[in-house]
């Protein structure tokens, strides 16, 4: 006999991320066009059609915790495909957000990571200095070598800045958009 | 036709991508297009901005787009795929969502009326004839065969990007045949390279773009032009690492398509920043300064 436990449908998680970004898993009906388009499927552990078929029974545990939305590369191929208009895209961004606000150390860390690094540069500096990112990505992940060959290359070819190009008006903006967005996110996420 | 517009480089065509600025630049005032950097601009979130939050990753272009407002123009030319992406987004956002639009405004800290339109530099020179692009071509280099490489965010998803034909585009091929390139069909148009995955899942652009290298290489193609800053340095600097990886001897130049333009309109290589690529480039015509 099975000792499988039947799933029950549970709308909560589907409701979370409708509200969030009012997309609508519930229209999509299995054709899986998203899957056989996506080109990073072959590195998730569920097809784009899985996580949604899991997100539509309210498998949250199992959708936070997987690998597919961080390796996602946000090229729109589901989106633009669905017959259902679901923006799959859209809402791999979203369970990313809930994961990681809920406290999920992501499967896919060098991901995570460098989101996190880059948004602190683009905060600090206004424009993306590619350099400070780099090093900031090698002191939390420990690859200093990675690439290191590819670096140089760039440097002498004239790729890369030593120097980031500072402006405190720039500065200012970016870091008054960021606390802002912070702030109005914390108040939404209190009510 | 507007011949002025506002110009947004964003951040990699001010370091990895510097030679995309410099070629679009020199080609636009051969054309008569005046460019006028938005002063002030800041990053567009790109994808760390939309994959960790979605006030943010409207906000910061829609506080760039009111920086454009700000100059009195009403187009504002885009040239990196993924900004250009990221600003046609967060319009497209606004517009179908009242309460986002509200928040922006608040988030952003200064007034935005909505009326400037975002432009990609090849719906600025599809708008020119062939005829006034083929007035100003010197000499094309011979002997090469293009594939021209679009990627993702130029045309998906087409209801918000609204441009060209989503799977298989022709605006950059049309822009190159006029210039008097030969242009071959090709399946990988619009497939992905990897993009962001470049620094941190390295086997996954490798292993895409292995692939679009593959097919230019099946078609017969000697160069594979591109419209992103992402394309570029991925098909650009990764062939070293794909060629020991998948036991392959690819060898394709990679150009920015307004290099290539640059290039038939007389300019020399130096000039174009073709000297910066890390894949070798062949020596072309077009030594002699325009």
């Amino acid at each position: 006999m099975s000792t499988q436990t039947a799933i029950i449908p549970d709308a909560k998680f589907l409701k979370q991320i409708d509200k969030k970004i009012k997309v609508n898993a519930n229209l999509c009906y299995q054709c899986r066009k998203c899957s056989a388009g996506c080109p990073m499927s072959y590195a998730m552990d569920y097809t784009p059609a899985q996580l949604i078929h899991a997100i539509r029974l309210g498998l949250k545990d199992l959708v936070i915790n997987s690998k597919t939305m961080w390796m996602c590369s946000s090229c729109q191929t589901c989106t633009t495909r669905c017959p259902q208009e679901v923006d799959i895209a859209k809402i791999m961004d979203t369970v990313k957000i809930i994961a990681v606000s809920e406290g999920i150390k992501p499967p896919v860390s060098s991901v995570h990571i460098f989101n996190k690094a880059a948004l602190r540069n683009i905060k600090w500096f206004g424009r993306m200095y590619e350099l400070g990112l780099i090093g900031d990505l090698k002191l939390r992940t420990f690859e200093f070598f990675k690439d290191m060959g590819l670096g140089v290359k760039m440097f002498l070819k004239g790729k890369l800045k030593i120097i980031p190009s500072l402006s405190l008006n720039r500065t200012l903006t970016t870091f008054n958009i960021f606390s802002r967005v912070s702030k109005k996110e914390k108040a939404e996420s209190n009510n | 036709m507007s011949t002025k517009y506002a110009y947004y480089p964003g951040c990699s065509l001010h370091s990895t991508g510097s030679e995309y600025d410099m070629s679009f630049k020199l080609v636009a005032k051969k054309l008569g297009i005046e460019l006028e950097e938005v002063p002030g601009w800041v990053c567009c979130g790109t994808s760390p901005a939309h994959s960790s939050s979605h006030l943010l990753a409207v906000s910061l272009p829609i506080k760039n787009l009111a920086l454009v407002e700000d100059t009195g123009h009403k187009e504002v030319a885009v040239p990196c795929a993924a900004c250009y992406s990221r600003f046609k987004s967060a319009l497209y956002e606004i517009d179908h969502d009242k309460k986002l639009a509200e928040d922006t405004k608040e988030i952003i800290g200064s007034s935005f009326h909505n009326k400037v339109k975002v432009m990609h530099p090849l719906e600025i020179f599809a708008k020119i004839t062939s005829q006034e692009l083929k007035d100003k071509v010197k000499e094309t280099p011979k002997d090469m065969r293009v594939v021209c490489y679009y990627g993702c965010l130029l045309t998906r998803p087409p209801k918000v990007m609204q441009f060209d034909d989503v799977e298989y585009p022709m605006t950059m091929d049309k822009v190159l045949e006029n210039t008097g390139y030969e242009v071959l069909d090709w399946s990988y148009k619009t497939d992905c390279c990897g993009a962001t995955f470049s620094l941190t899942e390295t086997d996954a652009v490798l292993n895409l773009c292995q692939k679009i290298l593959k097919n230019a290489q099946e078609v017969g193609a000697t160069a594979i032009a591109v419209a992103c800053p992402l394309c570029h340095a991925n098909l650009d600097t990764r062939q070293t690492d794909i060629n020991t990886k998948y036991n392959t001897d690819y060898n394709i130049p990679i150009y920015y398509f307004t290099q290539l333009m640059g290039l038939a309109f007389g300019f020399n290589q130096k000039e174009l920043g073709i000297t910066k690529h890390l894949t070798p480039v062949p020596m072309y015509i077009g030594s002699g300064s325009e």
